[in-house]
């Protein structure tokens, strides 16, 4: 499966997913969806102009514009992997320097599985349904398919446009590798121990946090933020659950209409009455209105669902941000401890000083942009709501618009045959 | 063994035509009521008449009936209609756990939709019952509907809905193997019962798949409820005024719109569902009308071959010169030659009465499906139109997020 991501959408990859021209502006909109307030500026363009999904990866072009003179070209793409965006997100993290920004938070790993399953099962159970039944199932399922890929490389997407948007981390040297070296970056997916070790060091980290965020902090705003992002991120993350669960349950009741629409059909065929007319009637009803309804499903999922889940990583972004500053705060203060310490005995007190005093310029520096940075994530927050909810707003309006007419259209045609 | 077929059939028609569907009689069961405590509770229903038939000495009339007072109904109406071709509306099938758990008082929302599912389902009966002509006629059905004491039913065990299915099974494996035998001598006989058999296959699929719609609706309902829930969480821990307002108006809606959903799964249920269980049955109840006729001609064809027999002997004693026997066999041939008559007349009434009712039967067939299928696309209208009432509200608040 090929796909071609942002604004420039081929009509070509529209094809079986639904009829209907006016689908075709929400994968616009959908796609950039938590791209809320990005200025992209001609210093530097990123965007992913193109996707394979091969069997067990999928490559994605990524394809830069810049006039910055840190590149050799104006304009050139390379390929790269999940792994390599992974390898990317990490050297942020771990950067010292980076320790008072909210790291963008990485793009989840691609996830085919579910969808190739339900390809196979379908496969392996072709005899037992109709032609017709079999065709429209492959469809949905291929639309599915298609929708998953469309989703993770936006995700990706996102990631790198964030990046790119942000004054400090754009100037990355990493990352200017990661844009425009031409060769695979040798970054093997993690293996086992460092696997193990990454998840001790999580573990670590969040026994600090529980520690670390046990100190009042002297700073109103810092204390503010802290009690808000704790409370949001665990009830973001509930609601991205659960809103999951309902688009999940949506679909599988466009799926019930889908079989509907079929059986009524068979009826519709075999029938000796003059009800066969009605029953094909009602099974066109059925197939378009199942459509509309996927596509509300869809459009949740992508406007509540996405949106949901990305704040849910932001906020953890942003989390992580605040126990850097606080761990700095904890080492300020234990340089001022030891250099106490140091004058009280009259010993390594220069030693002591210049800790402390770099103890100190960190925790400050971390301080000035985090304050900056949280701001910044609320009122990037409360656009990406914004846009997502008048959005959501406006297909579910369009949606349940169409379906009316469609089901008034076809009570006309039926009360006028009866 | 041929039934005088084309004449009869346009005569039958134009009756029918003549007819119309005048039945001005309209059933309503309602008021469930418990009765009694523990294993001897029952639940007792309202049955109301309205009509203006003359046959009623009133035009609106209701009496209080059991759930066994309605099976005992369809067992009179069965043991007297069926084996002669009248396709006899089934009732209700029995539920042991479900009424278990009424009678043992569990107040809950599984016992309210048990015996609303009920209450619908028997008064669907009713209404089928009284539309059919004959069936109105009958006085069992007249005291039914009439009388305030009715005798306990008996038996009604073995008489259930489930019952006479059953027994039309096994009749019909029964006939299966008499199949071959029968010289069908009219191809409508073999083409209904075909068509019989293709839209009862057809219907169950469809049915299944409407079962899996309404319990998807259900599931859809409960999660949009918790997620309501989840995002009024939400809007009250975010700090951005605006923003909280907005979400905290997005979680009514989504509250206002599970109930829609959870209304919409009541209209997929009774409207829908069960309109394709109850039509599952009556294809049931017409196959096995169906094997009745079989079993009617094997009735016949046996007298005939009896009728054979007593000859053959009648020749052999008068060969053998036994004058009293010969008596006896001549009156055994006039016996024979009497149920043969009976047999074919048996025969040819049963296939005369089967192709009237299978004709009225798919008339019935065709505006049930119409009206209800269309009824329930107003259904579907009326959530689509809620809807647009409910974003239409939202938007703006989602535009005044600043």
């Amino acid at each position: 499966v090929r796909a071609c991501a942002g604004p420039r959408l081929g009509a070509a990859m529209m094809e079986g997913l639904d009829d209907g021209p006016d689908f075709l502006s929400e994968e616009d909109r959908g796609l950039k969806a938590i791209n809320v307030d990005l200025q992209s500026d001609a210093a530097l363009q990123v965007d992913i102009s193109d996707a394979l999904s091969e069997r067990d990866k999928v490559k994605f072009t990524v394809h830069t514009k810049s006039s910055l003179p840190n590149f050799k070209q104006n304009e050139f793409s390379v390929v790269r992997q999940h792994e390599e965006f992974i390898w990317l997100h990490d050297s942020f993290v771990e950067n010292e320097d980076y320790a008072g920004y909210i790291i963008p938070p990485a793009p989840p790993r691609p996830d085919f599985d579910a969808s190739r399953e339900k390809l196979q099962k379908l496969g392996e159970g072709e005899g037992s349904m109709t032609k017709e039944e079999f065709t429209k199932m492959k469809q949905e399922l291929e639309a599915e398919y298609l929708a998953i890929f469309k989703k993770t490389v936006a995700m990706h997407e996102v990631f790198l446009c964030r990046v790119a948007a942000h004054p400090i981390l754009r100037k990355d040297l990493n990352f200017h590798v990661f844009l425009e070296y031409n060769q695979d970056l040798s970054v093997r997916g993690k293996n086992k121990k460092e696997k193990l070790e990454d998840f001790f060091k999580n573990m670590v980290k969040s026994a600090d946090g529980v520690i670390v965020s046990g100190v009042k902090d002297v700073d109103d705003f810092f204390e503010h933020e802290r009690t808000f992002l704790l409370e949001y991120h665990n009830r973001v993350k509930d609601a991205s659950a659960k809103s999951d669960r309902m688009t999940r349950s949506h679909k599988s009741a466009a799926d019930d209409y889908n079989r509907i629409g079929s059986s009524l059909y068979a009826l519709g065929t075999q029938d000796s009455t003059d009800i066969c007319k009605f029953f094909l009637k009602v099974s066109e009803l059925f197939d378009k209105t199942r459509k509309i309804e996927a596509r509300v499903s869809a459009d949740e999922d992508l406007k509540l669902s996405d949106l949901l889940k990305y704040y849910l990583r932001e906020s953890q972004a942003a989390k992580d941000l605040l126990y850097r500053r606080s761990r700095s705060l904890v080492d300020y203060e234990n340089a001022n401890k030891a250099l106490d310490k140091a004058r009280a005995k009259n010993k390594d007190v220069l030693q002591a000083e210049t800790s402390q005093q770099l103890c100190c310029q960190k925790f400050e520096k971390i301080s000035e942009s985090a304050k900056q940075e949280l701001i910044d994530f609320k009122t990037r927050r409360v656009a990406a709501f914004r846009k997502n909810l008048v959005e959501l707003a406006e297909l579910e309006l369009k949606h349940a618009k169409g379906n009316l007419q469609l089901l008034q259209n076809c009570l006309a045609v039926l009360n006028g045959d009866t | 063994m041929s039934a005088p077929v084309i004449f009869d059939r346009s005569r039958e028609e134009i009756e029918e035509e003549a007819n119309g569907d005048v039945f001005d009689i309209e059933i309503g069961v309602s008021d469930p009521e418990k009765v009694g405590d523990g294993m001897n509770a029952y639940m007792a229903y309202r049955v109301t008449t309205k009509t203006s038939l003359s046959m009623f000495s009133k035009s609106e009339f209701s009496v209080k009936r059991r759930f066994s007072d309605f099976l005992g109904l369809h067992s009179k109406l069965a043991s007297k209609y069926l084996h002669v071709g009248y396709i006899v509306p089934p009732a209700p099938e029995k539920s042991i756990v479900g009424m278990t758990k009424v009678k043992v008082g569990k107040e809950d929302s599984s016992s309210t939709e048990f015996v609303e599912k009920r209450r619908a389902a028997l008064e669907r009966y009713l209404q089928r019952t009284v539309k059919h002509p004959t069936l109105l006629q009958d006085p069992d059905l007249r005291q039914f509907l009439e009388s305030s004491e009715l005798p306990r039913a008996v038996n009604t065990q073995a008489l259930s809905g489930a019952g006479i299915l059953r027994m039309v099974n096994k009749a019909a494996d029964a006939v299966n193997k008499m199949t071959i035998k029968m010289n069908e001598s009219d191809a409508w006989f073999e083409e209904k019962q075909q068509q019989f058999e293709n839209l009862d296959q057809q219907l169950r699929k469809l049915h299944a798949s409407v079962e899996a719609l309404v319990c998807h609706r259900k599931e859809l309902s409960a999660n949009t409820a918790a997620f309501a829930k989840s995002a009024a969480m939400l809007g009250n821990s975010e700090d951005h005024t605006a923003l909280s307002r907005a979400l905290s108006q997005l979680a009514e809606v989504e509250e206002k719109i599970d109930q829609l959903h959870q209304e919409q799964a009541f209209a997929d249920f009774y409207m829908f569902s069960e309109l394709l269980s109850d039509y599952i049955r009556l294809i049931a109840a017409v196959k096995g009308v169906f094997d009745h006729r079989m079993k009617c001609w094997q009735k016949w064809e046996d007298a005939q071959i009896t009728l054979l027999k007593k000859r053959e002997t009648e020749a052999k004693m008068m060969v053998a010169n036994k004058p009293d026997k010969i008596q006896q066999a001549k009156n055994e041939i006039r016996e024979w030659e009497a149920k043969v008559q009976q047999g074919e007349r048996d025969f040819e009434q049963i296939s005369k009465t089967i192709r009237k009712e299978v004709g009225r039967f798919e008339k019935e067939r065709v505006k049930d499906f119409k009206t209800v299928i269309i009824k329930y696309l107003e259904s579907l209208v009326q959530t689509q139109q809620q809807l647009i009432k409910y974003w239409e509200a939202f938007l703006p608040e989602a535009k005044a997020i600043a």
